[in-house]
């Protein structure tokens, strides 16, 4: 190994950092708009928009079960929330009882509009959960293969930032210094600065990462420990606490749940927000009503939620139910604050904010330094030489990754607004308009991998971003001009998000167009170069 | 660095870092005084940090053959408190 400790570490940094770069931007990138997934999906189903939860809300979906399915095995209504406007009715038929075979069984469910009581359909799409499970299983290949890629990419972070930290021997000198217009110096100092900056989220990030997928990748230590059977491990850990359905018993009438609910609402100082229901109009049937636990982020992810549980016929109170207080060991501490802080479902709007914007800054971090690897090779050129062919390749996968993933998710919602409602497959024709733009501009991006390609893409891109809101108030009843987008935050959140990234997209093409400053040195110019100084300019354009 | 030494060494990374990553869960898992649901856990934990640092050990040490020697050894000590704390 030439020199020192410090110089392989810089080495190992950088080509690490290439090989897996343009993946970890476009995981980054996706990842990011995960925070906000849930918003994403309410936007791209401006069907459900129309709905607030009422007084009457709870007997209208009753009303629909009963229509629906009166003698299901079990109920399950979601009331809306902030980040869900319509009322999700789930119920387990009788019948697929004696079928349980292997997958879960997910039974029937329905939207009901809060307000009006109608079922609602919404347009075919994946709303957001298509990028949040791109973020960790890419797309069109097995699910296995893409999740091992993935967090292939993922170790390959962890020990990007590793090295990096070693690289840097002044981290924090580092992190004060930035020299805005110098070219090559200015985009080391704004991958140092991103990079330091959220140098926390970034570790955090990676390690749950790998750690979210235990099971998978690690599963040696639990066959070690479990030799029996591995199951034993997930019973011992996740138990969900067990439902013991009963049979159903003899057709009764069932008590009103509307008392039920003031009840358990003023026992808990808090709304319910998810009701049960097993055997119902049965005499043995019984009612759940849950609250919303304290967040927690030590805690256990899933379930343990406060629950009262009533009699389904007359009504009395059987049982409250607690979060287990239970002590959690030191390493599972560990494991719960990592996993919750990765996925942030603990997080109240404004935290989510914050968790949004670490995300970008990651996401400038691994573009910064992509970035820098080709300038830096493209100011070691001799005067009138000319790039060399893997050096244009490294630009154009550059630009493909980084303008191109921008403008394929514009894409992306704007399909989502454009194609046809009653379309067949229509949620796939969706990913299909994101993935053919984004090969488009990765072939436009490999056609002209420099300065003028660069600035075609931020334009396009800048043009797109603004599209969305403007195609939202041409195609929907809830756009930034009415009460119903603004009656729910998260919709004109998602519509202001786009205009920001638009304003971004048009100051770094600004930066772009504008003739380089004559520097002392005349370097010679390269792609997004002269945007160096703008460092939250490419970091506000990638989510 | 020759292509052969970054070759060697990117193997000893990759599949050394995760053989004695396995086996420092494995030997974890058994060996370490708590319940079994929490060795595993704690086994977890270090294994993934362990198999980042196998790697940028095998590309900070002078030789590739110093870099699989480190990390055969560190598994060899993870392998024999496997043996050691596993049931019968």
């Amino acid at each position: 190994m030439n020199g020192s400790f410090r110089q392989s570490m810089a080495w190992l940094h950088t080509w690490v950092g290439l090989l897996l770069g343009w993946l970890l931007v476009a995981i980054f990138i996706t990842g990011t708009s995960a925070y906000f997934r849930e918003e994403i999906t309410l936007w791209m189903e401006p069907e459900t928009h129309d709905s607030t939860l009422t007084p009457n809300t709870l007997d209208m979906a009753v009303a629909v079960l009963n229509d629906k399915a009166s003698d299901a095995r079990s109920w399950d209504i979601s009331l809306p929330s902030a980040r869900h406007t319509v009322a999700e009715l789930r119920w387990q038929p009788l019948q697929q009882r004696q079928q349980q075979g292997g997958g879960r069984n997910r039974g029937e469910s329905v939207s009901m509009d809060a307000d009006s009581g109608q079922v609602v359909e919404p347009r075919d799409t994946a709303g957001g959960n298509f990028l949040y499970r791109f973020h960790y299983q890419l797309h069109g290949i097995p699910r296995e293969v893409g999740r091992w890629v993935v967090c292939l990419a993922t170790m390959f972070m962890l020990i990007a930032i590793i090295s990096g930290v070693i690289t840097h021997k002044k981290i924090f000198k580092d992190f004060f210094t930035f020299r805005p217009g110098k070219g090559q110096r200015s985009w080391l100092d704004a991958h140092n600065a991103t990079a330091v900056l959220a140098l926390p989220f970034h570790f955090m990030i990676t390690y749950s990462g790998l750690l979210l997928f235990m099971t998978m990748l690690m599963p040696w230590g639990i066959d070690a420990a479990y030799p029996e059977n591995r199951r034993d491990f997930f019973s011992e850990v996740f138990s969900r606490g067990g439902e013991e359905a009963q049979r159903p018993g003899n057709p009764a009438e069932m008590v009103d749940i509307k008392p039920l609910i003031a009840q358990t609402e003023a026992h808990f100082g808090k709304p319910v927000t998810r009701i049960g229901v097993t055997n119902p109009n049965r005499d043995n049937a019984v009612i759940s009503l849950r609250v919303d636990r304290d967040p927690a982020i030590t805690a256990r992810q899933r379930g343990g939620d406060p629950v009262q549980v009533y009699n389904g016929v007359n009504g009395e109170l059987q049982e409250t139910l607690l979060p287990s207080e239970d002590p959690v060991s030191p390493s599972w501490r560990i494991y719960n604050v990592f996993t919750s802080l990765h996925m942030a479902r603990f997080a109240d709007p404004l935290t989510r904010w914050l968790f949004f914007l670490f995300g970008i800054a990651g996401s400038a971090m691994a573009i910064t330094g992509m970035l820098l690897w080709a300038n830096k090779r493209t100011q070691q050129l001799k005067r009138d030489q000319v790039p060399g062919s893997s050096l244009k390749l490294v630009n154009g996968l550059n630009m493909a990754t980084i303008s191109g993933l921008m403008i394929a998710i514009a894409a992306y919602f704007i399909g989502n607004r454009l194609l046809p409602v009653t379309l067949e497959n229509r949620g796939d024709q969706e990913i299909q308009v994101f993935f053919l733009v984004w090969l488009a501009a990765l072939i436009h991006a490999l056609l002209r991998p420099n300065r003028s390609g660069w600035q075609e893409q931020v334009a396009l891109g800048t043009v797109l971003w603004l599209a969305v809101p403007v195609i939202n108030v041409l195609t929907t009843d809830s756009h930034l001009f009415t009460a119903v987008a603004w009656q729910h935050p998260a919709l004109a959140s998602v519509d202001l998000v786009c205009l920001a990234f638009a304003g971004a997209g048009g100051y770094t093409f600004w930066r772009l167009i504008r003739k380089p400053a004559p520097a002392k040195h005349a370097p010679r110019k390269k792609p997004a170069k002269r945007t160096a100084p703008s460092t939250t300019a490419p970091a506000g354009e990638n989510s | 660095m020759t292509p052969l030494s970054i070759t060697s060494r990117t193997l000893a990374a990759a599949l050394g870092g995760y053989a004695l990553s396995a086996l420092c869960a494995m030997a974890l898992a058994v060996i370490l005084p708590m319940p079994r649901n929490e060795a595993v856990i704690t086994g977890i934990l270090v294994a993934f940090l362990l198999c980042a640092c196998a790697a940028i050990w095998a590309f900070s040490v002078r030789s590739a053959w110093r870099a699989w020697g480190g990390i055969a050894l560190v598994s060899l000590v993870f392998g024999a408190l496997y043996l050691i704390g596993s049931p019968p």
